[in-house]
């Protein structure tokens, strides 16, 4: 078994949503239920695998790749297939492998206008074979495509099933990213032909992430680091995305459709978030230095200006859009300090924003469904209509103005603290001036969701939906779906040893080559 | 007693760890366990919350099992610790039992409890008085529509702040802070459906999230400052053994310090308190007398080397947090004047009484403190649980209005309540009296009242404190006349209430009684010299991790004045309302609503100071008015606006010009000079312009990505010359 896993168990977790979905376009598209069956099984076996493998994973190791594959792929430009799993990646995939079965659970009954299960079922299955590549690629040019496949399958997503914006929304959300990839591309590209081996001082020419990390930006000098990690920093930057590159976001995430909005700002968010502490800061540590107060700028700029941003929301969901971008703001915080507290911080903080804004996203879903309208004004009183939704709501809301004791204080204080004493070389004044910001920025935070709370859940039900039979509690389809992320905000919460204790040997690892 | 290397050898192993030399073993069953005692409310709330409709009391037999059996736990850990305090001769350490909870940069971070004397008396009084609050509240809620919910999260509301007394570090601390005060946001928002409630729940929210932000930070500056831990016991001893830099623990002590001027309603950010009575009267008893606002206080007193250190309490004439507590309970105290809410009145004595905590605390009487803590949580619960008795009567909790001669038809609640004021007013031989002395007496003031061997020479305090006394005996006096004696003045027919809501009070009014007792002053000839200073002697922590604090000799010149004062100050209260607002009205057969106002009707002075007190010295104007409404008017829309139009606007213009120079670059070069001068220009090439620029217009994304890649590629080409030069 420990074979088979090693050998195949990482390949699989990639590619059998992949191959979920050839199953499925070769199903008819009238064979409704089976497709369905046929996504969810995909997802789910991909899962298990998944499982397998953390069931698997030597925790006492954390630190180091595991179930390296290493795989001829491109030569030419000797580019090679390598996979590994360490304790930075591995609770990324496990949330892109939760969240990906429940979004499919929750479009069971509702796939959004205009229909078409098929096509819908299949983009998800690919979105996950590209989430789950690019949390476990070793090669800067497999990171790239995988980092890439996720692109068009969200693109689709929102240009067919989105909202009435949604070509404005899906062209900007794509010409965005494809912006930043190009950068980003390059910026691999550099490294390629920039990065020498310590002792013999020979141009390493490779795209080997395990490599690069190990020679830390070797032969590459601190100014011409500054320029390649300028790249990253675009190309990584919109995709988190950062002040002030993130118009895109509150576009893509109105107009998208339920599931897409999940997915996107559970895992889509992280995998910008992701580069910056797999690729960016250990491979280019210099350049990662003279960038980080600015890295560090952008990130509080964006915790006050998106909280500020959701104060002057009138639509539900866009403003769980605008608040992805105050939460991204500590996760870039975070690491910004270049410390292993803050960088542990900020793998929490993707985790801990993946479930609690993801499952905000449900419940916005499920609030349109029932009252067809977002706009907050014309709701109200829903802890009277669906006592449960209100609950639930007020639960994430809390868990989302990181109320200790749920998941997303995990990511924000630490990350608040370690701003308190950056990594050496970084100046302290300026850290500490961001860490008083950052702690603004959570009073903010504590205004426009309570605030949505209490116009949207409290009070009494407005005339035009005091009658309406649209408005049920919450179904046993969307319990399903959520039970899970609810599950997961309290017991991360609880017990945050469960993500920081994986990560953490890795990051220490990480700094260390680094420094 | 410095920090040893085994002690912090064994924090680091990840093993529990027993703190000192005195409970490496077991420290009896009560202490081991006390974790126990949180979770049994914790689990009841799961419980309620999941199986409570279906129970045959709704859940709230669940609640009262639960803080039953904390409450047995605790009083067994009061035993032991009785013993376990007994047994040590020079000095008791600390049991300490923690487990590893995270890890952060190869260290481990532990979760764990603590158990000395001030944490085992907080689970006393939490545990007791949430217990009365249970038994009363199958009363006083009793069919509430959400009668399930209330006791669901009253029980969480006794779990977190037990969890937070508890705790043994700082982080544990902030997640119990936290915990408390959410579980106040949802009860005082019980009744969400007008929004006047749920707007004070938010509030109280709110205004304790702007003091966490001290918190937050100061909680930072602690774990650097200290070394990179959490944990009490290790920060506390570092800082008495003087290896943590001052300027640090000033910053620290200031950070800490907003937090528990949200926390615990000290001015400036007291205003939600008066706001919370918004919630069921049970809440309020339990917030203002065991929960929510003491957690403010116990964290001072847990922290205190941080605070004796950062605010230079020893040997000092003033310092900030001293100021805090003397301006709270003085202006807090006169606030209450003008309230014709009874619960209201209430609430701003108990932010003034929570200002002599934070005085005490400032000036050095830590066991004053934490004595008068004990004490007003017996005195104050029982005064809210009255006047919620009394509301349950009227069905209003005007006093103007509503009130008036209930002492005939309410008997027991009359004299429980009595009883209660009296206590709080300060007079002997009630348990306030003794609390409100120890502290006046550690102001050190003067010393003509024989304060001697006090922290230092806080006259100033002693005045306020002094003075405070009076206002707080004048504003009770007014309460009682108001509620109880004159006429009755409301609708319907009041009578008392049942056994359920009674028992309650009756007993919180024999602790109002004897709760003094505790700690008769050493010396003090009426009392066996063996049961003198009981209190301090088992609660105040001799230890590494507690500074060395003098303590004030007591003052027979000093009791008296203060009783005095006291005294003159319902004296006056009294001959106003029981002499002159009772003769008028009888005089002009009016109830006293339709009677002018005395002095204040008469303009001028004060009618100025009557006008600012009514306005509550206009805070909630700035707060709410000016801050928030700018925040969340203003700023919040010219934020989105710069959103929309200004980066927007750079993000579409640039898309827009993308597209113009592709356009151009296609119609010119390609189509023009590639197709018709290089190519030879055939019918089909043209064909194709045609339809390749209608696809354009009519946005086929690939067009636009293309042409945005093109743009790419020539900032890589930029990019590339850069690098290469």
């Amino acid at each position: 078994m420990t074979d088979f896993l090693n050998d195949w168990g990482l390949t699989l977790v990639t590619f059998v949503p992949l191959i979920g979905a050839l199953v499925m376009m070769a199903v008819p598209a009238a064979e409704e239920k089976m497709l369905k069956q046929l996504a969810l099984l995909s997802s789910l076996v991909a899962m298990v695998i998944g499982g397998l493998l953390m069931l698997d994973f030597d925790y006492g190791n954390a630190g180091a790749l595991q179930y390296v594959v290493d795989a001829r792929w491109i030569e030419v430009i000797n580019s090679r297939y390598i996979l590994g799993l360490d304790g930075i990646s591995l609770p990324l995939m496990a949330l892109t492998l939760v969240v990906v079965p429940l979004c499919v659970v929750y479009s069971w009954d509702h796939i959004p206008e205009p229909g078409n299960p098929k096509a819908f079922f299949i983009l998800i299955l690919i979105l996950e074979t590209g989430m789950v590549g690019t949390f476990v690629a070793q090669d800067l040019i497999l990171f790239f495509v995988f980092f890439e496949v996720v692109l068009l399958p969200m693109f689709f997503m929102i240009a067919v099933w989105g909202g009435e914006n949604r070509r404005y929304a899906s062209i900007k959300f794509f010409l965005f990213t494809l912006f930043g990839s190009a950068l980003m591309l390059l910026s691999f590209l550099a490294l390629f032909f920039l990065s020498t081996d310590p002792a013999t001082g020979e141009s390493l020419r490779t795209f080997d992430m395990r490599a690069l990390t190990d020679v830390a930006g070797a032969g590459i000098l601190g100014a011409t680091q500054v320029w390649i990690f300028a790249g990253m920093f675009i190309g990584f930057g919109v995709k988190v995305p950062m002040f002030p590159f993130h118009t895109w976001l509150p576009d893509a995430h109105t107009e998208a459709p339920t599931v897409g909005s999940v997915i996107l700002a559970a895992v889509l968010l992280k995998l910008g978030t992701y580069g910056f502490v797999r690729i960016a800061v250990p491979m280019l540590p210099e350049g990662a230095e003279a960038w980080a107060p600015w890295i560090g700028l952008l990130a509080v700029i964006g915790i006050i200006y998106g909280a500020l941003g959701c104060l002057a929301q009138t639509d539900m969901k866009r403003l769980i859009a605008f608040s992805s971008v105050a939460h991204m703001g500590f996760v870039m915080l975070g690491i910004a300090t270049l410390t292993d507290f803050g960088i542990n911080a900020a793998i929490f903080g993707m985790v801990a924003h993946g479930i609690i804004t993801g499952m905000l996203f449900f419940l916005a879903g499920s609030v349109k469904e029932r009252y067809h309208t977002l706009e907050i004004r014309r709701l109200g009183g829903m802890l009277v209509q669906a006592p449960r939704m209100g609950w639930i709501l007020g639960f994430c809301s809390m868990a989302s103005l990181g109320l200790p004791g749920l998941a997303g204080f995990w990511g924000e204080f630490p990350a608040i603290l370690s701003a308190y004493s950056p990594a050496e070389g970084l100046p302290v004044e300026t850290f500490r001036t961001y860490m008083v910001v950052a702690a603004v920025g959570t009073v903010l935070a504590a205004g426009y969701l309570l605030w949505l709370l209490q116009r949207t859940a409290m009070g009494a039900p407005r005339d035009e939906f005091a009658d309406s039979d649209d408005i049920v509690d919450v179904t046993r389809l969307e319990w399903i779906a959520w039970a899970p992320l609810l599950v997961g905000i309290i017991l991360f919460g609880v017990a945050p040893g469960l993500i920081f204790d994986v990560t953490d040997p890795a990051v220490v690892g990480l700094l260390a080559s680094g420094g | 007693m410095g920090l040893t290397a085994t002690t912090i050898a064994a924090l680091a192993a990840d093993e529990p760890v027993a703190y000192g030399a005195s409970s490496v073993e077991s420290a009896g069953f009560f202490l081991d366990y006390a974790w126990l005692i949180p979770l049994l409310p914790a689990l009841s709330f799961a419980g309620i919350l999941l199986f409570g409709k279906r129970m045959r009391r709704q859940g709230s037999e669940l609640g009262i099992a639960a803080v039953a059996g904390s409450f047995v736990l605790a009083v067994g850990a009061v035993i032991t610790w009785i013993g376990h305090r007994d047994d040590a001769h020079e000095g008791v350490q600390a049991v300490h039992r923690s487990v590893g909870w995270l890890r952060s940069g190869g260290v481990e971070y532990d979760a764990g409890i603590l158990l000395d004397g001030l944490s085992v008396m907080m689970l006393f009084v939490v545990t007791a008085v949430s217990l009365l609050v249970h038994v009363y509240s199958t009363d006083y809620v009793a069919g509430d529509a959400r009668y399930t919910h209330f006791f669901a999260f009253l029980s969480l509301f006794t779990a977190a702040m037990l969890f937070f007394v508890l705790s043994d570090n700082l982080l544990q601390m902030i997640v119990g802070w936290e915990l408390v005060g959410v579980c106040s946001f949802v009860l005082i928002g019980h009744w969400w459906e007008h929004k006047e409630n749920s707007d004070a729940a938010l509030k109280a929210f709110f205004t304790n999230r702007v003091g966490d932000i001290g918190l937050l930070v100061g909680v930072s500056i602690l774990f650097f400052a200290a070394g990179g831990t959490f944990d009490t016991l290790t920060l506390s001893e570092r800082i008495n053994a003087g290896e943590v830099s001052h300027t640090a623990l000033v910053a620290a002590s200031l950070c800490l310090l907003a937090a528990v001027m949200s926390k615990s309603g000290q001015f400036i950010l007291h205003t939600w308190l008066p706001d919370a009575m918004a919630g069921p009267t049970p809440v309020s008893a339990l917030i203002h007398a065991a929960t929510m606002v003491v957690a403010g206080i116990y964290m001072v007193a847990r922290l205190y080397p941080v605070f004796w250190e950062g605010m230079s309490i020893g040997g000092s004439s003033i310092n900030v947090l001293a100021l805090v507590g003397a301006v709270t309970l003085l202006f807090g105290g006169m606030l209450a004047f003008t309230q014709n809410d009874i619960k209201k009145v209430l609430a701003y004595s108990t932010v003034s009484q929570l200002g002599y905590m934070v005085m005490a605390l400032g000036v050095g009487a830590w066991t004053a403190a934490m004595f008068h803590l004990f004490t007003h949580a017996f005195f104050k619960a029982c005064l809210f649980l009255g006047s919620g008795s009394v509301s349950h009567a009227v069905h209003s909790f005007d006093m103007k209005t509503d009130m008036g001669g209930l002492r005939k038809v309410m008997p027991h609640t009359y004299r429980t309540f009595l009883v209660a004021t009296i206590a709080l007013m300060g007079l002997p031989p009630l348990a306030g009296f003794w609390s409100k002395d120890e502290i006046l007496a550690g102001t050190g003031g003067w010393g003509l009242f024989g304060g001697t061997d006090a922290n230092g020479n806080y006259t100033l305090m002693l005045v306020m404190g002094m003075v405070g006394a009076a206002v707080t005996a004048a504003y009770m006096t007014r309460v009682v006349y108001l509620t109880f004696f004159g006429t009755y003045r409301g609708h319907g027919h009041p009578h008392e209430s049942g056994p359920r809501i009674l028992g309650p009070l009756y007993v919180l009014a024999f602790f109002a009684v004897v709760a003094g007792l505790f700690n008769m002053p050493k010396g003090f000839q009426l009392w066996p010299a063996a049961w003198q200073e009981r209190f301090g002697h088992y609660v105040e922590p001799v230890a590494a991790y507690f500074p060395a604090i003098g303590h004030a000799k007591p003052s027979w010149s000093l009791a008296i004045v203060s009783t005095l004062v006291a005294l003159t100050g319902a004296g006056l209260a009294w001959r106003y309302y029981f002499k002159g607002v009772q003769s008028r009205s009888e005089a002009a057969a009016e109830p006293l609503t339709e009677i002018p106002d005395g002095p204040v009707s008469r303009g001028g002075l004060p009618k100025a100071v009557h006008t600012t007190l009514v306005n509550k010295y206009y805070f909630d104007h700035l707060y709410t008015d000016v801050i928030v409404k700018a925040v969340k008017g203003p700023l919040a829309k010219a934020t989105y606006w710069s959103n929309q139009r200004i980066i927007d606007g750079v993000v579409n213009e640039a898309g827009r010009q993308s597209v113009a120079a592709g356009r151009a670059v296609y119609d010119h070069i390609d189509q023009t000079l590639i197709d018709r001068v290089i190519v030879d220009g055939s019918g089909r090439a043209s064909d194709a312009s045609g339809e390749g620029l209608r696809q354009m217009q009519t946005g086929k994304v690939q067009q636009y990505a293309a042409i945005l890649f093109a743009a790419a590629t020539v900032l890589a080409g930029v990019f590339i010359l850069v690098l290469s030069l």
